[in-house]
């Protein structure tokens, strides 16, 4: 069994009008129906474009939303029926990583005060001063300086800020931690740094690690498995190199053709697809596949009807769409869509070049 | 050469001292930096000289007053052409009134009732106004469906407040408790309860949605906690504000109940804008004698509002470097 298990998770937030009585006029479809398997010691990414859902499908795990429909399952225990009081004491098993790293510290408290309110809230430490000392060796551990005590968040670098942010997820020693763009708002010097860090610490306190990232590069790095989503669901799911080197999924294949190589000459020759239209609202998903709005490969079949599941191939490798294979095999061509690549005329007889990392 | 090589050296030492402040250990809060700024506010400092020397004086006001504010000091003068009024002479600078006092340790004795009227009557508006906002912003952000019940009562119940004119509302408590200080006191801190109970609770539904609060959940601290510790210390900078402005609404306020015949009725405490409301009938006579009040009720909330503006300025966020 995976350590996190979180099996057919919903999230829909109503939405409400009226002046007098609020009346539920329909819902934000933001997650719909996502499972996924994280196990010990490994890093899930997940992936997907602004708006896709993957950030409430974190608060979700977390259950920082309410849980409309599904299972997070840690460890045995089932967080989505947890009376309130119980779901606050097992928080300290599953943490989080914020995007905004000054965002996230309260301004008015200092470094150790903000360290400290995880440990008070579950009982640790039986006093300030065995919580001090805690505190000091789990600085030293993400790298911050030992007198950052008695400092405030805007005294320190953005780097650092999201140091404290980990930190903070640290003293718990919980067994897992979701990081929700833990370096989208860092500089890319920075970026690294924090990565490498994350890695660190995942391999010298065994922790398990959601990654949720819009960023490929970051994804594919620090990730063991990676998940794509697309408008509140899981369209791809495979070996972080494999759906690198051999993406499934139309919308994958897309997303992945969109990553520029630092290569003039293989940049102008890359094949590139480009989707047209824009991300549908979650409050009016699509029926059938999300997807086959913008799709490349849209076929006059099954596509606009029936919704595909998220099937294994048998590798592990799983894929929601009615066509992977007919799409591999040549047997259905594209029906919309446009493939750049071969910004010079002349070259374009030559074979597309695979998109690659 | 030399020149140059001082100003290098100058560098240096400025960069040694910048380098010892940030390797010290001690961190600057962001209350401190407010104190900062506010120090270094010009507006602040004419405010706070302006409440320092009104507070002064309305401290030892009775003591250094030259004369009792209820002794008739005429020494047989009565001009036809001016009716009762003395003008200012040596020992009273500012004057007789109609009933031949000093207006002078009139104006002196009477700050003490203004600042007592404004000072308690925003204390009831803020404590009373401060409670119920953190009630409502607190359930509307933990409390889950039923504190956002709780909250839109409450908020509708500071509406209907709003919704009566302050004055109105002010002179229908005092119609009920009758003519006495306290009165006035009482009516003018009801009306400022709806608006400290609203900016609190809007202040703490803003940082309610923030990461910083949000984190605090995922950490597992308890609810109260998270009011009292995150949300509560973020919410409270423009409540601070609109207390140092609201002395100054106070005082007005206060004189308008009292212009209005509503305030202290004992003609031997001096108040200004009872004062303000005698003078009035002998406006054509002796224009100075309204004067004198209304200055100091002017200077007074101008000095409550110049600290006040000073504040929100040192206390906004934006304004942080």
């Amino acid at each position: 069994m995976s350590l996190l298990e979180v099996d057919g998770v919903k999230v829909h937030f109503p939405v409400k009008k009226g002046i007098l009585f609020d009346r539920t006029v329909g819902h934000v479809y933001a997650v719909d129906g996502v499972s996924f398997q994280v196990e010990a010691g490994q890093t899930y990414g997940l992936v997907g474009e602004s708006g896709c859902g993957k950030t409430t499908l974190g608060r979700a795990v977390l259950r920082l939303v309410d849980i409309t429909e599904g299972s997070v399952v840690l460890d045995g225990t089932d967080l989505a029926k947890l009376p309130e009081e119980e779901m606050r004491t097992f928080r300290r098993r599953l943490q989080m990583v914020f995007q905004d790293p000054l965002g996230s510290l309260n301004p008015r408290q200092n470094i150790e005060s903000i360290l400290s309110e995880g440990m008070a809230a579950h009982g640790i430490g039986s006093n300030q001063d065995e919580r001090r000392e805690k505190i000091k060796t789990i600085l030293a551990k993400v790298g911050l300086p030992a007198n950052s005590l008695a400092r405030y968040p805007h005294e320190f670098s953005g780097g650092q800020r999201q140091r404290i942010g980990i930190a903070r997820a640290l003293v718990l020693e919980p067994d897992v931690i979701i990081c929700d763009e833990p370096v989208s708002a860092l500089d890319v010097s920075i970026q690294a740094q924090v990565i490498n860090l994350l890695e660190e610490l995942q391999e010298s306190l065994g922790l398990t690690y959601v990654v949720i990232a819009h960023d490929l590069a970051v994804v594919r790095h620090i990730s063991d498995v990676i998940g794509v989503m697309y408008l509140g669901a899981l369209v791809e799911e495979a070996a972080s190199d494999k759906l690198y080197e051999a993406p499934r999924h139309p919308y994958t294949k897309a997303l992945m053709s969109a990553v520029p190589v630092p290569d003039p000459e293989v940049e102008d020759l890359r094949a590139r697809i480009l989707l047209t239209g824009d991300l549908p609202s979650p409050a009016n998903p699509p029926a059938g596949c999300r997807f086959h709005t913008r799709c490349p490969w849209k076929q006059e079949t099954r596509c606009a009807t029936e919704r595909p599941e998220l099937t294994d191939d048998g590798t592990g490798h799983k894929v929601a769409c009615h066509w992977t294979a007919e799409i591999e095999a040549g047997t259905v061509s594209r029906t919309g869509g446009e493939v750049v690549g071969a910004v010079r005329e002349e070259l374009d007889d030559r074979l597309p070049v695979e998109p690659t990392l | 050469m030399s020149l140059q090589a001082t100003t290098k050296a100058n560098k240096v030492d400025r960069l040694a001292e910048l380098t010892a402040q940030s390797e010290t250990s001690a961190g600057v809060s962001l209350w401190r930096e407010a104190y900062r700024r506010l120090k270094r506010s010009k507006m602040a400092i004419i405010g706070l000289v302006i409440i320092a020397l009104f507070v002064l004086v309305a401290v030892v006001g009775p003591w250094v007053a030259p004369h009792s504010p209820s002794a008739q000091l005429w020494r047989g003068e009565v001009f036809p052409n001016k009716g009762l009024f003395v003008g200012p002479r040596a020992g009273n600078w500012f004057g007789l009134d109609n009933l031949g006092r000093d207006e002078f340790s009139r104006v002196i004795v009477g700050a003490r009732q203004t600042l007592l009227v404004g000072v308690i009557s925003m204390l009831i508006g803020l404590v009373i106004g401060a409670a119920v906002g953190a009630l409502s912003g607190a359930a509307a952000t933990l409390g889950g469906k039923v504190g956002q019940r709780v909250d839109t009562v409450i908020m509708r119940f500071t509406d209907i407040m709003l919704a009566l004119p302050s004055l109105l509302l002010a002179v229908s408590i005092a119609a009920v408790m009758g003519q006495s200080l306290t009165t006035v006191m009482v009516a003018v801190g009801v009306v400022q309860i709806p608006t400290f109970a609203r900016l609190l609770r809007g202040s703490m539904l803003a940082q309610g949605g923030s990461d910083y609060v949000l984190a605090a959940k995922a950490l597992g601290v308890r609810k109260r906690r998270i009011a009292l510790t995150q949300i509560m210390p973020n919410s409270l900078s423009p409540v601070i504000v609109q207390a140092t402005l609201s002395l100054a609404t106070a005082i007005i306020e206060a004189a308008a109940l009292s212009y209005l015949g509503l305030g202290n009725p004992d003609p031997s405490v001096p108040e200004w804008g009872v004062m303000l409301a005698q003078a009035q009938r002998f406006f054509d006579n002796a224009p100075m004698m309204s004067v004198y009040p209304a200055v100091g009720i002017i200077i007074t909330a101008l000095g409550f509002t110049l600290l006040g503006e000073a504040m929100r300025e040192a206390l906004d966020p934006k304004l942080r470097g």
